[in-house]
């Protein structure tokens, strides 16, 4: 392992779940308002993963109150208090942008069942 | 001050770090030191104060018999490269002895970073000297990346000496000011830069305290 690698990979955290586009995560945010810290959760469908190493992102969408929110998490920044997969999703492709442009019943995902 | 505030490392490549309020800082990862001390001038003998530092690994068949005798006379095994360094106290330092990172630098401080950057070849103007070029369209042709005019005519006759063209770019030294340290890494002897450094991966840079943030 050389130098520069060693550098990152104390940034790379292990303790993150395995999860994919297309799966349902809980992401359990820390936010400091006004000195004090809570925990804000993110609740959505995975719509891709990026990058690798310690600059790895993933993009979460959710629908709320009939707006789309869309949110982008650094993989291991140390906000994310955690991580929770609900459900896994059985998708064919490795992003789902097309999400985006679908409402109601073509734009839910299979259950993924092994 | 007590100790010189410059050392010569390598750059290694950039990364992305997180900073104790949790935002990714881009740093630059510089191989800095261990460098020795292979001389000390002074005023009495050389007209001004400074010390002579050495850097990076050299096979022993390159070394020319007069480096081999400079690096003998201080007892320190032959280097790669060799810096001067300006000091104020040249008596502080003995010839021979050793500099680390964590001697010179902490995290939270400024440093000044040179380097030779990466050679770009023959570069147009719009790439050496950022022109603006011409048009895209209006009739233009095979003129799009080209300067323009470049003097007058009859008088003065000539093109003014220093008029900026086309040619070689890059490959030259150049520094970075002010670059906050984000941190040392004691145990790789590593140094973490804010931002980006001259030169390829691989490159000898020379990073000092910076100039801005002396008193």
């Amino acid at each position: 392992m050389n130098d520069l690698q060693a550098v990152e990979n104390a940034h790379v955290r292990d303790d993150i779940p395995e999860f994919r586009a297309g799966d349902n995560v809980k992401v359990h945010v820390r936010v400091v308002e006004g000195g004090r810290e809570r925990v804000q959760v993110f609740e959505g469908v995975v719509l891709a993963r990026n990058g690798t190493g310690p600059r790895a992102s993933f993009t979460v969408r959710k629908v709320s109150f009939g707006v789309g929110v869309e949110r982008v998490f650094p993989l291991h920044a140390p906000i994310i208090q955690k991580v929770e997969v609900v459900r896994r999703g059985d998708v064919r492709r490795s992003k789902l942008y097309y999400l985006r442009d679908r409402v109601g019943k073509s734009a839910r995902i299979k259950e993924l069942r092994d | 001050m007590s100790i010189v505030k410059a050392i010569l490392g390598e750059k290694l490549g950039m990364t992305q770090v997180f900073d104790e309020q949790a935002r990714a800082i881009p740093v630059t990862v510089v191989k800095a030191g261990p460098v020795r001390v292979v001389q000390i001038k002074t005023i009495q003998n050389d007209g001004y104060n400074a010390i002579q530092i050495s850097y990076g690994e050299v096979k022993q068949s390159n070394v020319n018999k007069p480096a081999a005798g400079h690096f003998a006379k201080a007892g320190v095994s032959p280097a790669a490269h060799l810096v001067e360094i300006k000091v104020d106290n040249p008596e502080e330092y003995e010839v021979g002895q050793e500099i680390t990172v964590t001697e010179v630098f902490e995290a939270g401080t400024r440093a000044d970073v040179s380097g030779v950057s990466k050679g770009k070849g023959f570069s147009g103007v719009m790439k050496r000297h950022n022109f603006k070029g011409q048009g895209a369209s209006h009739g233009n042709h095979k003129k799009h990346r080209a300067p323009g005019s470049i003097g007058a005519c009859a008088t003065p006759a000539r093109v003014f000496k220093g008029m900026k063209m086309a040619g070689r770019m890059g490959g030259e030294k150049v520094t970075t000011l002010s670059l906050e340290v984000a941190g040392v890494d004691e145990e790789r002897g590593l140094l973490l830069l804010k931002g980006s450094v001259p030169g390829p991966k691989g490159s000898v840079v020379l990073v000092r305290e910076a100039v801005k943030a002396r008193g």
